[in-house]
């Protein structure tokens, strides 16, 4: 009964059978739920998960991209990028990280202090990363690691590029520096957010910071297989990045060092600009520092060495120090003086040491007074009571007008650096807008010597007086090379005929033509003057302050044809000279050096054909022609003796040498 | 009758050769190599622990497998109990002296090998319910001593298993149980009333789940909510299936199981790796293999006279295809992730155990498929 055969043996197989097909049929259905996810997943979306499991195993590194070098007129590289040996660690790959830093620590001589942030650093990254031990190794420390490198399991040293300025502190101020971007860098400029990678060294003053987007090039790309915990499995792709462009700059570096001697232990500027061309060919302040140091990130105590000292290493004092001009604006003075009609040539003033005016008294830097004085003596002996005089006559607004056409109280460098200011020419308006107060007689008048509210930068002065020298036309100031421009000779000529244009011109007013200056670049070469005279007069008349007996600086004049030079002194008050002082007279080194006076010199030559203009100050270097003017004699001989050098270099380019 | 059972008893040695079913053997084999390259690849081609420990496994347990098929299929059923209460005892000892892997108490540290006694209750509980149900007349099977027994044989493991805690097995015994009280012809609307009775108490139930239980089955309706954390094998699964495309990415190139983006690529996401390095054409081939072989179980079934091996075929060809479609909707993302292996494929002494045991009786079941049990 129980087995086969039976009624309810029949029944019961023929239940299970149909259950067995319920069954069977769910399972077909289900294995074809099963056939179409893998389908839809393998087939359908095969794309999306493919880029999927790419994007999950492919990892790009951007590598730093190669910065462009800076050269100098001549082709001398004065940034470059040097190969420099660093001592990488992978920590996962050493066998005893604590045996081989113990070793490294040796070799190295790390001090705690380093050690300690190595340590630190590790800890903060994955076992497979990279520590550099050192960023820059000495060759000496470089040939012991290799010579124990089979001992230094897991040590690797490495070749990287770094930045390097061959010519240390010549450069510092005109190239500034790199150093690793901050976040700030990083927001402020597009071009470095996209080719940042850790590390990247910047741009951070100068023209290092301007023409970051040159010089910075574009990443290189390693593309790699990674795993599920990042580490790198094999590389499938190597992409070079491209360099970034280099720049030539218009400085001679031969004349920058001889700047950056005659600076030595003290603080100031020097700037010499070509009258024509408007190439700057040497510019340097002082003191100045080794922008090597920065590389790395510099150490504390060097950083503070060089914020506290007093002399202030890292302003640009060329571009961005402001100083009263002193008697360096007279010419300007007298100019605008002629210009204006004011005065003629044969005006007279008599001076007795000072003058008074409404109870105050002005006084002349030489007591005893230098008696009976026309215009071209007054520049000459550079007779404050005489300028007193006529600034009065003239009056600060017109004194302005002039001031600003050849140059001062604006940018003259414009883009190029971050760092330069405008310095101020005031005027009754300016007193009004800015202190809001009215303007008064006696600031006239120490306006008229350079003194006062007038600030200008040296850059602006050396402007001013190559803008004078090239017979009073105005060009446009560079300092990096661009090709197909015009030289010397073509600007000249240029420069006729817009004077010949002008002679028939004058039917426009004066303030028409000043106004056309400001608006249109392309005013570049035209005449700044009215009379032609005027400028050939004042020109002369600094001819007369260097080289004639009497003259300010003409101590410092060389009587060689070839190389003389003519210019100006100019001694800038730091502090009001007190009546008690005046009495005492003391002598230069008798005074504190906070409250000496700056020294100044602005100086054209070769006279007879004048080509190169130069500003010269010296912080609290007493006066101008004791401390400022004898540095020019040096400075001419050399610039006059590279001019040909510099011609003809200027040829090559114009025809098309490589940058 | 008896003289059909002489008969039997009587068959010689190259009978039992000839009559051995060579097509489920073959499958066998066949997944025992695929699973052997497969567990190669996932050690990055090398022949490392786990492939040598899974093909040593593999091939003793075949041989065992091999060896069962020849013993006589009345000693599986009378013995059917017996192996149910020992293994019952086993689980019953894991949960007191069991080893304690990543928060769950489920193995039996034998030395030689760690035992897993649910795995093994995957078969025992068919076993145990095909005898029971093998003499049993049809309208006995719904009277109510004869509804409460198998509720009872049933819950007990399940209670062990779950409270390990191990989810999935639980939810693979209660499969394999069910189906075989269904196959008995146990009425429908007691299937109907216990579903919806099931449906109600779900919330119930869940509030006993663990933390990470529910995290799993969260995951699993929104595995994009969090990516790297419980989401992440789901998703890595997918994309590893996914970008497998038609042809796959071929053997030992399976990037996303190689750079280790694949989890528990050994165990239950071989399928995955497989599935990415051969691809559409491959998976459809390995989803043949295992359709050859649980229809060659299904027809041994069929073509079996006495109900204990009928049952315990159907039983366990139904069983494996859970296990099967379990495993394969959870590395495709159709359901949560539940611990549970692809049968021969996956990595796992008990799971390889359980499975070689089962095919020994449903082999001895061809052998002896003319036999009566009394």
């Amino acid at each position: 009964m129980i087995n086969s055969g039976d009624g309810g043996s029949t029944k019961k197989r023929n239940i299970v059978s149909r259950r067995m097909f319920i069954l069977t049929a769910g399972k077909v259905i289900i294995f074809g739920g099963i056939i179409a996810r893998l389908f839809s997943l393998q087939i359908n979306n095969n794309k999306k998960y493919l880029n999927l499991s790419d994007e999950n195993r492919l990892r790009e590194w951007r590598l730093p991209p190669i910065r462009g070098d800076f050269k100098d007129y001549f082709g001398n590289i004065i940034a470059g990028n040097v190969e420099i040996f660093q001592l990488h660690v992978v920590p996962e790959e050493v066998t005893n990280f604590k045996v081989l830093m113990f070793r490294l620590r040796k070799i190295l001589n790390l001090s705690d202090n380093e050690y300690r942030k190595i340590i630190k650093k590790k800890n903060s990254q994955k076992p497979w990363e990279t520590l550099i031990i050192s960023n820059n190794l000495s060759w000496e420390e470089f040939s012991k690691i290799n010579l124990y490198l089979h001992e230094l399991n897991g040590a690797k040293p490495v070749l990287s590029i770094a930045r390097n300025y061959p010519f240390k502190d010549n450069y510092s101020h005109v190239l500034g520096y790199v150093s690793q971007a901050s976040l700030e860098d990083i927001n402020r400029n597009e071009v470095i957010k996209n080719n940042h990678v850790p590390g990247l060294k910047v741009g951070k003053t100068g023209l290092e910071k301007t023409y970051e987007k040159k010089l910075i090039g574009t990443n290189g790309v390693q593309r790699y297989e990674v795993n599920a915990f990042g580490k790198r499995v094999k590389e499938l792709d190597h992409e070079k990045g491209k360099k970034g462009d280099n720049i030539r700059i218009t400085i001679d570096t031969e004349i920058q060092k001889f700047l950056t001697e005659s600076l030595k232990d003290k603080s100031g500027s020097i700037s010499v600009m070509d009258i024509y061309t408007g190439e700057i060919v040497a510019i340097q302040s002082s003191p100045t520092f080794d922008p090597n140091m920065f590389i790395y990130g510099i150490g504390n105590e060097e950083w503070k060495k060089i914020t506290k000292n007093p002399l202030n290493p890292l302003l640009n004092k060329t571009l961005s120090g402001l100083y009263s001009p002193g008697s360096t604006i007279k010419p300007i003075v007298a100019l605008s003086a002629l210009e204006n009609s004011v005065i003629k040539k044969n005006f007279k003033v008599r001076c007795k040491g000072k003058i008074e005016l409404f109870g105050q008294t002005y006084h002349c830097w030489k007591d005893k007074g230098h008696g009976l004085m026309d215009l071209r003596n007054a520049v000459k002996q550079s007779c404050d009571t005489y300028f007193y005089e006529v600034a009065r006559l003239l009056g600060v607004d017109r004194l302005k007008k002039t001031a600003e056409d050849f140059g001062l109280g604006k940018k003259v460098l414009e883009n190029s650096f971050f760092e330069e200011k405008k310095g101020i020419v005031p005027s009754t308006e300016w007193k009004k807008d800015v202190l809001g107060k009215n303007w008064v007689l006696g600031e006239t008048l120490i306006t008229g010597i350079g003194q006062g509210y007038i600030q200008t930068t040296p850059l602006q002065l050396c402007l001013m007086t190559a803008q004078l020298a090239n017979g009073g036309y105005k060009i446009k100031p560079k300092i990096i090379v661009e090709k197909n421009q015009m030289n010397a000779n073509q600007i000249k000529f240029k420069m006729k005929q817009n004077f010949i244009k002008h002679k028939f011109d004058k039917a426009q007013s004066l303030l028409d033509r000043t106004q056309n200056i400001f608006k249109n670049k392309e005013n570049l070469f035209t005449p700044l003057f009215n009379d032609k005279k005027n400028i050939e007069f004042v020109l002369d008349s600094m001819y007369g302050a260097t080289n004639e007996i009497m003259g300010t600086s003409y101590s410092s004049r060389i009587e060689d044809d070839f190389y003389q030079f003519a210019g100006k002194t100019g001694t800038a008050q730091v502090k009001r000279i007190t009546e008690q002082a005046r009495k005492l007279d003391l002598k230069t080194s008798e005074i504190p050096y906070e409250d000496r006076d700056h020294a100044l010199y602005v100086a054209f030559g070769p006279y007879k054909n004048p080509r190169y203009a130069v500003s010269i100050i010296v912080e609290h270097g007493g006066s101008g022609s004791s401390t400022a003017a004898p540095i020019a004699k040096d400075l001419f001989k050399l610039i006059i003796d590279r001019h040909q050098l510099r011609e003809n270099k200027g040829k090559e380019i114009n025809s098309g040498e490589n940058v | 009758m008896f003289k059909e059972t002489s008969y039997t008893n009587r068959l010689t040695f190259f009978q039992k050769i000839r009559s051995i079913d060579l097509i489920l053997i073959s499958c066998v084999l066949i997944l025992g190599v695929i699973s052997t390259f497969a567990m190669y690849s996932s050690e990055g081609g090398q022949m490392l622990y786990y492939t040598k420990s899974h093909l040593l496994r593999f091939s003793a347990f075949f041989i065992l497998m091999i060896f069962l098929s020849f013993i006589r299929l009345k000693l599986f059923h009378s013995i059917s109990y017996f192996l149910y209460l020992i293994v019952l005892l086993l689980l019953l000892y894991a949960s007191f002296y069991g080893i304690t892997v990543s928060g769950s108490q489920r193995w039996i540290n034998l030395y030689f090998i760690n035992l897993q006694p649910s795995e093994l209750m995957k078969i025992a509980i068919i076993l145990c319910f095909a005898k029971f149900y093998h003499r049993m007349q049809i309208d006995n099977v719904n009277s109510f001593r004869n509804l409460i027994v198998p509720i009872i044989i049933l819950i007990m493991p399940m209670f062990l298993v779950i409270s390990q805690p191990d989810l999935g097995t639980t939810i693979l015994i209660a499969l394999s149980g069910i189906i075989v009280i269904w196959l008995s012809g146990v009425n429908i609307k007691y299937f109907i009333s216990s579903f919806i009775i099931l449906v109600i108490s779900t919330p119930f139930f869940i509030s006993f789940l663990k933390p990470y239980q529910k995290l799993r089955i969260l995951t699993f309706f929104d595995p994009e909510k969090d990516p790297l954390g419980a989401g992440y094998q789901i998703i890595q699964s997918k994309i590893a299936v996914g970008s497998g495309g038609l042809s796959g990415k071929g053997f030992l190139q399976g990037t996303q199981s190689y750079l280790e983006f694949l989890p528990e690529k050994h165990t239950d996401f071989i399928f995955t790796l497989f599935s990415e390095e051969f691809g559409f054409i491959g998976s459809i081939g390995l989803l043949l293999v295992y359709s050859i072989l649980i229809y060659r179980i299904i027809y041994i079934g069929s073509i079996s006279r006495n109900f204990f091996s009928k049952l315990f075929c159907y039983g366990y060809g139904s069983s494996i295809f859970i296990y099967i479609a379990v495993n394969m909707s959870m590395v495709l993302g159709l359901l949560p992730i539940v611990g549970s292996p692809l049968p021969i494929m996956s990595y796992g002494g008990s799971s390889m155990l359980a499975t070689m045991v089962g095919l020994g009786v449903v082999l001895s079941s061809k052998i002896y498929h003319k036999q009566i049990i009394a």
